[in-house]
């Protein structure tokens, strides 16, 4: 119970330095590096709440991709990082005092609320106890039959961002040279090669 | 030392989206780090939803955190695509000059 506990709190405190770091950082590449932190974080708060799989999850998806891919446009794009951060200390203020309302606000509301009594009786999919089925076997066995649609609109999300990244992506540049498959099959032996009867001493002109 | 409970969690997944609400705020000009602070508010939306989940013995909430982070991965390759492809046109990605759209 200790451990637990202690694992809570540095995960907890780790996280939130991290994600202080991600916004505060002067540098972007150290932005990402801090998010890529903050994510390791979470998925152990995860595991501790007992979400092995989405834990999991989080590490290959977040950390494997989308902060790689974060930290690829990075450093493809030549930004300059001073000009970015002028006019950074007329947003603090404003930004401070809206992150404290927020605060407030969340703080106002954790504290007076509570879950009902009740809310446990109309749980649409119970937990199975973990003894019993491990998260991954009870995630899928929910994921897959009564969420398949959902599941299968998902990946059609994927598909559709994998491909508007790719067209809003490519460019033909000018003065590129390229493969062009079909004029080299369509190339007939009468086109490529001409012959020239040359006179003697006079050559080709 | 209490133990860790639901409250724990939605303080800590609350101090995550702040902290994101926060970075949008201060860093006005740089859409990559205003990226990144979405990222960090989604991930304190899928904390409050496992929180929820493990509480309430409840898989539908580790379910549709498993949609948020597919729907945050979709969003953040997109809108990265969006921003190489400005970058290239403008040549900067100072959020006060995309302003060509106004019409």
């Amino acid at each position: 119970m200790f451990w637990q506990q202690a694992a809570f709190w540095l995960f907890a405190f780790m996280a939130v330095v991290s994600g202080l770091m991600v916004v505060t950082a002067r540098n972007p590449v150290h932005s990402v590096l801090f998010l890529i932190f903050a994510f390791f974080n979470s998925a152990g708060l995860f595991v501790l709440m007992g979400a092995e799989f989405l834990g999991l999850i989080l590490v290959v998806v977040y950390v494997g991709a989308v902060a790689v891919l974060f930290l690829f446009v990075v450093m493809m794009l030549d930004i300059d990082v001073t000009e970015l951060r002028r006019g950074i200390t007329r947003y603090l203020p404003v930004g401070l005092l809206l992150a404290f309302a927020l605060g407030i606000e969340f703080a106002i509301i954790i504290a007076s609320w509570q879950v009902s009594q009740h809310a446990a009786a109309v749980a649409p999919n119970p937990t199975p106890a973990p003894s019993a089925v491990s998260n991954t076997v009870a995630l899928g066995s929910v994921l897959y039959t009564d969420y398949v649609y959902l599941f299968q609109v998902a990946g059609l999300i994927l598909l559709v961002a994998m491909i508007g990244a790719i067209v809003l992506t490519l460019r033909h540049r000018e003065g590129v040279k390229r493969q062009s498959i079909a004029r080299q099959v369509g190339r007939r032996a009468e086109e490529a090669i001409a012959l020239v009867k040359i006179e003697p001493g006079q050559g080709i002109h | 030392m209490p133990g860790i409970g639901l409250g724990h969690y939605l303080g800590i997944a609350a101090i995550l989206f702040t902290i994101g609400v926060f970075g949008i705020f201060l860093n006005r000009k740089n859409v990559i780090v205003i990226l990144m602070s979405i990222e960090l508010m989604l991930l304190a939306v899928n904390i409050n939803f496992v929180a929820f989940s493990a509480h309430l013995h409840d898989l539908t909430g580790q379910v549709f955190a498993f949609f948020v982070l597919t729907v945050a991965a979709a969003e953040a390759a997109i809108g990265l695509a969006i921003l190489v492809v400005y970058f290239r046109k403008r040549g900067t990605i100072a959020v006060e000059d995309i302003n060509r759209m106004k019409g």
